[in-house]
């Protein structure tokens, strides 16, 4: 079992878990906030981590693959990914925890739920992949494999400018992690595109209150893609974010974070007190 | 020293200005009528070059008007019946880009055994612009290729009845191939390789490694190659272990030879018109090579010749790329020269590949050029291995 230590620290350390070293920035305290970041890791993350953070603990790992983190032998679907973090709840013994999933993010969050809620209190669903919603000659998602940069940076954000990457300022290690991200997501999403076929059939075993937060300008995964999944939970709810494209909690942190207070609180799970209690798995 | 003729059946006619050339470009521009007419006359030039003396190399590429052979299997099928002495290789079946290598393996054994012997099987990993074509996963393509040549190699030797493969790659329940090749224990193996860690497992397993246009710094390939081979087998590589593929042009004069060449050029002209997007699928290459890539900012690293002179072989005139070794083009003695002082620095090459027909080197021309190397050329060619043999002791 590992430790983890309460500092509010942003600063990512490198950990062990479920046999994997993964990398996990920390802030807050109280209710556990796992943040499942996007395709793009936790770049331009930072704000809305800090954000997160005056509602509850926020645990932000970089997924197996991604950033920092390590990827063990066969972990090499999002199926993985949600087992991988069912054993990171146990072992960081997370209790009614909020998962706050963006794109790949909130997909794993959703499978995650679709297994078992039981170290889960609410899901936060922003941009989320992760269904098939249309025809079989309909692409749901804009094919980022298929598109030149400059046009999956404009369907992807409201304002370009959060697009930009200086390389040459970078260091290896952030140029390194672009290029994981990059692989990691073609390795979890190239095929079925960015989908699990079974994942919109079992939405309805996702019994906790849910929030699907978009971006209102999101031209990768538009708003009625968004729509449909929050038909497809129990108790989803549609919300969205103006100004923002696929990635709301970058370009509107704030909000984004404002949003996720204001669900918490009308679904009775505000407050940093974490309860003790570990339901039992459903 | 063996030589092969090699094209990649252009369809130069639209090879549209300012367009992509490789998976975006609408079928509309073929014309099938000028496809069959190509694929007719394609096969007529390996059919003389089977009488001249040369073997013959088939490849296969995907959505593009650069190469209309889509499928290589359908190509060597019919060379496999109207070619008499050839070998012919397949390079490259794209087996990380093919889901089915049973398939692949029952196709190979086929044009073996229909041809009586003559194929050399050459297996590749397949090109990052074709992943989309064929829609397999960027990710993990080495695996697959070396999964994929077990697997064939497997079901090409096991002679006793239905066995099971079962991995995370492919499944299958009951592989017996009919009909088992003809070249026993199989046909031989070519790989493709462009850097120095790719030779080794090549190397170790006795393969072919085949290199393409690589220039006069191709040396340290072939070198790596040799290390490994005695490291693995406890003697030196044959000659034969090796193959080199470059642009070929002859003709009467110099001058005429250099027209047909930058003909044959166009191959290399064309081959960066690629939609973006497809360029470098991700995965496809290392990460490391991504960092550097990300660092590149896109930008071309060039080929330095002996001479210390860096040139874009794309764009180069071809008298650059004579002197990097990446053509032959001149008159017949002149090609021979080229071709000797390249083997001897290769440290001696057994399998020269040359793209005798590119671009829109016509009908004609081909003949004519496929002649001058196969009379005058050729037959000079002939003895190199025993001169090179020396040449490295």
């Amino acid at each position: 079992m590992v430790s983890v230590s309460q500092s509010s620290s942003n600063e990512p350390e490198v950990r062990r878990i479920a046999g994997c070293d993964v990398e996990i920035s920390e802030a807050g305290s109280g209710r556990p906030i796992l943040f499942l970041h996007p395709m793009i890791g936790l770049q331009g993350a930072e704000p809305v981590l800090a954000a997160l953070a005056a509602h509850g603990r926020v645990v932000a790992p970089s997924h197996p693959g991604f950033g920092r983190s390590a990827r063990p032998a066969g972990c090499d679907t999002v199926d993985d990914l949600a087992f991988f973090y069912l054993d990171l709840m146990d072992e960081l013994d997370l209790r009614e925890a909020v998962l706050v999933g963006c794109d790949i993010g909130g997909w794993i969050a959703a499978e995650i739920a679709t297994r078992s809620t039981s170290r889960v209190s609410a899901v936060v669903l922003s941009g989320a992949t992760g269904i098939r919603v249309g025809d079989r000659d309909v692409q749901d998602l804009a094919d980022i494999f298929a598109l030149p940069k400059a046009e999956v940076d404009r369907l992807s954000f409201h304002d370009a400018a959060h697009a930009a990457l200086d390389i040459a300022a970078m260091s290896d290690a952030e140029v390194t992690a672009l290029a994981r991200n990059r692989e990691a997501t073609a390795l979890y999403g190239w095929s079925p595109y960015m989908h699990n076929p079974k994942l919109r059939q079992r939405l309805h075993r996702i019994a906790v209150p849910a929030l699907v937060l978009w971006g209102a300008q999101d031209g990768f995964a538009p708003p009625a893609y968004g729509r449909a999944y929050a038909e497809a939970l129990p108790k989803g709810r549609y919300d969205a974010i103006e100004n923002s494209g696929h990635y709301p909690h970058v370009e509107q942190p704030d909000i984004f974070a404002a949003r996720i207070g204001a669900f918490l609180e009308a679904a009775g799970l505000s407050g940093r007190a974490t309860t003790s209690n570990v339901r039992s798995a459903g | 020293m063996r030589v092969y003729h090699f094209s990649e059946q252009p369809y130069p006619d639209a090879w549209l200005p300012g367009q992509d050339l490789r998976v975006t470009l609408a079928n509309k521009h073929c014309d099938p009528q000028v496809a069959a007419n190509l694929y007719h006359r394609y096969q007529d030039e390996w059919m003389l070059a089977d009488e001249l003396g040369f073997d013959i190399m088939v490849n296969e590429h995907h959505a593009t008007s650069t190469c209309l052979s889509s499928v290589a299997a359908v190509t060597l099928s019919i060379l496999a019946r109207i070619t008499k002495k050839a070998r012919l290789l397949a390079l490259g079946y794209p087996l990380a880009n093919r889901t089915d290598p049973l398939r692949a393996a029952e196709e190979l054994a086929m044009i073996d055994v229909i041809s009586r012997g003559r194929l050399d099987m050459g297996f590749v990993k397949g090109v990052p612009y074709e992943v989309a074509a064929a829609d397999s996963h960027p990710t993990g393509m080495m695996d697959r290729l070396w999964e994929a040549h077990d697997f064939i190699l497997k079901a090409m030797t096991h002679q006793d009845g239905p066995f099971a493969w079962r991995s995370d790659n492919y499944e299958y329940r009951a592989v017996n191939i009919w009909p088992r090749p003809w070249q026993q224990p199989h046909p031989p193996v070519w790989i493709t390789a462009t850097s120095l860690p790719s030779a080794a497992p090549i190397a170790q397993r006795g393969h072919v490694l085949a290199t393409f246009l690589g220039g006069y710094k191709t040396r340290e390939l072939f070198d790596a190659y040799r290390t490994a081979y005695r490291e693995a087998w406890q003697r030196d590589a044959a000659p034969d272990r090796l193959a080199y593929l470059a642009l070929m042009a002859v003709a009467d004069t110099e001058e005429e030879a250099l027209i047909r060449a930058e003909k044959v050029a166009g191959y290399l002209r064309t081959i960066a018109r690629v939609p973006e997007p497809y360029r470098n699928p991700p995965g496809y290459g290392s990460v490391a090579d991504n960092v550097r890539a990300l660092r590149a900012g896109g930008q071309r690293p060039g080929m330095v010749l002996p001479s210390g002179r860096t040139i874009q072989p794309i764009t180069a005139p071809c008298t650059d790329l004579i002197e990097a070794g990446i053509l032959f083009a001149g008159t017949p003695d002149q090609v021979h020269d080229q071709i000797v002082r390249f083997n001897a620095a290769m440290g001696g090459i057994g399998n020269l590949i040359v793209m005798g027909q590119g671009g829109p080197l016509s009908h004609e021309e081909t003949v004519d050029s496929l002649t001058l190397f196969g009379t005058k050329v050729l037959p000079r060619l002939k003895t190199l291995d025993a001169t090179v043999a020396t040449a490295v002791a």
